[in-house]
C-alpha cells in the first residue's frame, strides 16, 4: 500500500470538493476500456430491473420438455426442470445483481469505517483494527464462507451478509493508508487548528478526499461478491427460493446438462457472470490505477530507441 | 540481531492466527442455530454406550468453557473427532485427502506461475501496445471466469479426449507402472488446467502491475543510461525487484487456490480435501466440515508464513 503514497504528495493542494469529479469521472470518460465497462454494467442493471416487466410470467413455470433445443420461441432453448432459459437468465441477472450491490456496500460501508478510524486516529486504535484486519485477511474466505452458511442457514439475506462481513479486509487496509496520508495534509491541520472536531475532520475533510478510491473498491467488490454467490450456491449452499446465475449454473451440473448435450442450459449463466465481473473488473481497475500516478510512467520504451513520456498526455495531473 | 527478531515476530504472528482460526472454528460451530456440536455424538449405528463416551471424550456435559479447554487438549492430540459419513477419524480421512489434492494443486499452480509470468512481465514491457492489450484481455477474461464454470466448459471441449472426473481408471486391472501413472496424468490434466488457467489470469495482472511499478523506478532509466539492452533491463534489474511484491501477491492467492481446490475437485471428483469439504456439507458431517476448514486456515497460515520469510530472504531491505 506504499505505493499510494505518492498520491499525497502529487495532489497536495487539491481541494476536496471538486476532486470526486476530476479524479474518478475524467478518467472513466477518457479510458475507453473502462467507460466500456461502465457500459456492460449499465446494460445488465437495465436488463435485470425492466426485462421481467417486459417479459412477464414465472421463470420457473414448465413450458415444454427437459433440455429442449433452442427454438424461435425459446431462443436459449429449455433448462433442466423445462423452464425458458432467456426468462431464467433475466431473473438471475436481478438476484445476482442485488447480491453483488448489497454485499458491495456492506464490506464497503465495514471497511470504510475500519479503515477511516484506524487511519484517522492511529496508536491503539489502529493496532487492535489492523490486527483484526489481519486475522481476516489470512483466515481463507471461500471455505470460512462454506462453514457460516452451513451452519447458520442459507436465506439471501444471510447469504448477502456472509459475503459482506468477508471481503471488507482489502478495503479496510487501502483506505487505512490513504487516510493516513489525508490526515498529514495542510487543508486539514488548517481545519483542526480551526478547531473542527474529529467527527467534522473526518466527515468534511477527509472523507471526500477518500471517497474515490473506496468507490473504485466498492465496483472491484461487486465482482468479488457476485463470484462469491455463484461458489456458495455451486456447493449447495445457496438460498434454494431464489434463482442466481450460480444456481442456474449449479441446476445444470446436478442435472447433468453436460450429459445431455445441452450447452445453452450451462454456457450463458457463466458467460453472463463472465462479462459483469470482467465489466466491473475493468472499472475499478482503472479508477484504481488512475489514482496511482506512478503506474504512468515506465523508463524502459515499449519499441527499442524510444522513451516514453514520464505523463501520458491526457493522463490527468 | 534484527533479522532473528522479524521471524520471530512473523513466526508468533502465524501461530496467534492459527489458534485465533481454532477459536473461531470452536466459536461458530457451538453458536450456530441447531447446535452441530450435539450432532457430535450422533454416529450412525453407535450403542448407547459409544454416544455416551464421545459425549465424555469432547465433554458435551460441560460449561462452554470447559468445552473450550477440552477441544484444545484433543486437537493437541491431533483427534479431529469421527466422520459421520464414514466412521472413521476425521484426522485420517484428511490425511489421504490431502495426499491427492497436493500433486493436482501443485501442478496447477506453477503452471499459473510460468505462464503467469511470461505474459505479465511482456504486458508490462511492451505496454500501451496491441501485445498488451491482448495479454491483459486474455488474463482478465479467465479471472473473471468462476472456476467451476470454466471446468465445466473444459469438460465439455475435452469430453472424449481426457477422463473428467476420479483419480484413476477403475477398470484397470493391474496396470503396469507406467500405465499407471499415465493414466493419473490423464486424470490430472483437466483439474489441474482448470485451477491453472484461473490462477494465470490474476498472476499475469500482479506480474503485470509489480513490473509497472519497477519500470518507473530510477534505477531502470540509469540502466537504460548506461546502454544495457532491454532483455538484461528486464531480467537483471526489473524482474528481480519485481519479485518481492510478486512473491507476496502469489502467497496471498494461496487462500484463494483452496477456494478453487474445493470448486475443481467438485467438478471433476477428485478425491481430495476440497471434495471432502464439500461432501461434508451435503451430508451435513460437521466433524468433518469442521476438521476440513481447520486444515485448509492452517495450510494458508503456513504458506504465508513461508512468503513473509521469504520476502525476508529476498529483500535484504527488510532487515534495516
Amino acid at each position: 500500500m506504499t505505493a499510494l503514497d505518492p498520491v499525497a504528495s502529487e495532489l497536495q493542494l487539491a481541494a476536496p470538493q471538486s476532486r470526486l469529479r476530476r479524479t474518478l469521472a475524467a478518467p472513466i470518460f477518457s479510458n475507453r476500456q473502462a467507460l466500456a465497462g461502465l457500459g456492460i454494467l449499465g446494460l445488465f442493471v437495465a436488463v435485470a430491473l425492466l426485462g421481467p416487466l417486459l417479459l412477464g410470467g414465472d421463470p420457473k413455470a414448465k413450458v415444454g420438455p427437459v433440455f429442449a433445443r433452442p427454438s424461435w420461441h425459446h431462443p436459449l432453448g429449455l433448462d433442466g426442470g423445462g423452464a425458458d432459459m432467456v426468462k431464467l437468465l433475466v431473473e438471475g441477472a436481478r438476484v445476482s445483481l442485488l447480491v453483488g450491490f448489497a454485499a458491495a456496500a456492506v464490506s464497503a460501508t465495514i471497511g470504510g469505517t475500519v479503515g477511516l478510524l484506524s487511519g484517522f486516529f492511529g496508536g491503539k486504535t489502529d493496532i487492535v483494527l489492523m490486527r483484526i484486519t489481519d486475522y481476516f485477511l489470512v483466515i481463507p474466505d471461500i471455505p470460512l464462507m462454506i462453514v457460516v452458511a452451513a451452519l447458520f442457514g442459507r436465506s439471501l439475506t444471510n447469504i448477502i451478509l456472509i459475503i459482506g462481513a468477508i471481503y471488507w479486509t482489502s478495503t479496510a487496509r487501502l483506505l487505512r493508508a490513504q487516510t493516513k496520508s489525508v490526515r498529514e495534509r495542510v487543508y486539514v491541520q488548517r481545519a483542526r487548528a480551526l478547531g473542527a472536531g474529529n467527527g467534522r475532520l473526518i466527515l468534511r475533510h477527509v472523507l471526500p478526499q477518500v471517497t474515490p478510491l473506496l468507490i473504485a473498491n466498492t465496483v472491484l467488490l461487486i465482482a468479488y461478491s457476485i463470484f462469491a454467490e455463484t461458489f456458495i450456491t455451486f456447493l449447495g449452499l445457496g438460498d434454494p427460493s431464489v434463482i442466481s446465475w450460480g444456481r442456474l449454473i449449479e441446476n445444470a451440473f446436478t442435472d447433468d446438462a453436460i450429459l445431455n448435450n445441452a450447452w445453452w442450459a450451462i454456457v450463458p449463466p457463466g458467460l453472463a457472470v463472465t462479462v459483469v465481473v470482467l465489466a466491473c473488473t475493468i472499472t475499478g481497475q482503472a479508477m484504481e490505477d488512475s489514482l496511482n500516478p506512478r503506474l504512468r510512467s515506465g523508463h524502459l520504451s515499449v519499441r527499442r530507441f524510444r522513451v516514453r513520456p514520464l505523463v501520458r498526455p491526457g493522463g490527468g495531473e | 540481531m534484527r533479522g532473528a527478531d522479524y521471524v520471530v515476530k512473523r513466526v508468533v504472528f502465524a501461530l496467534l492466527t492459527v489458534f485465533v482460526a481454532i477459536t473461531i472454528n470452536f466459536a461458530l460451530f457451538r453458536l450456530a442455530p441447531g447446535s452441530a456440536v450435539t450432532n457430535l455424538a450422533r454416529v450412525p449405528h453407535a450403542t448407547p454406550e459409544t454416544r455416551l463416551a464421545i459425549k465424555r471424550q469432547f465433554g458435551l456435559d460441560k460449561s462452554k468453557f470447559a468445552q473450550y479447554w477440552i477441544y484444545l487438549g484433543q486437537l493437541v492430540r491431533g483427534n479431529l473427532g469421527v466422520s459421520f459419513a464414514n466412521s472413521q477419524p476425521v484426522s485420517k480421512n484428511l490425511r489421504t485427502a490431502l495426499i491427492n489434492t497436493i500433486p493436482m494443486v501443485l501442478l496447477g499452480t506453477v503452471f499459473a506461475i510460468v505462464l503467469g509470468t511470461l505474459t505479465g512481465v511482456i504486458a508490462a514491457w511492451r505496454r500501451g501496445t496491441k501485445v498488451e492489450g491482448a495479454s491483459v484481455t486474455t488474463a482478465l477474461a479467465f479471472y473473471s471466469m468462476p472456476t467451476h464454470w470454466l471446468g465445466l466448459m473444459l469438460v465439455i471441449l475435452f469430453a472424449g479426449t481426457l477422463p473428467t472426473g476420479g483419480m484413476s481408471d477403475e477398470f484397470l486391472l493391474n496396470p503396469s507402472f507406467f500405465t499407471h501413472l499415465k493414466d493419473l496424468a490423464e486424470h490430472v490434466a483437466l483439474p489441474s488446467l482448470t485451477l491453472g488457467l484461473v490462477l494465470y489470469g490474476e498472476y499475469t495482472l500482479i506480474v503485470r502491475s509489480a513490473m509497472l511499478e519497477t519500470l518507473g523506478e530510477d534505477y531502470i532509466l540509469t540502466a537504460r543510461a548506461k546502454g544495457l539492452r532491454p532483455r538484461a533491463i528486464l531480467r537483471r534489474h526489473a524482474l528481480r525487484n519485481a519479485m518481492l511484491p510478486i512473491a507476496t501477491l502469489v502467497a496471498l492467492s494461496l487462500g484463494y487456490i483452496v477456494a478453487g481446490a474445493i470448486l475443481v475437485e467438485t467438478v471433476f471428483s477428485w478425491p481430495g480435501v476440497g471434495r471432502a469439504v464439500y461432501d461434508a456439507v451435503l451430508q451435513r458431517d460437521y466433524p468433518m466440515l469442521q476438521g476440513g476448514f481447520l486444515l485448509l486456515t492452517i495450510s494458508v497460515v503456513f504458506f504465508n508464513l513461508v512468503a513473509d520469510l521469504l520476502y525476508f530472504k529476498l529483500d535484504p531491505r527488510v532487515k534495516e
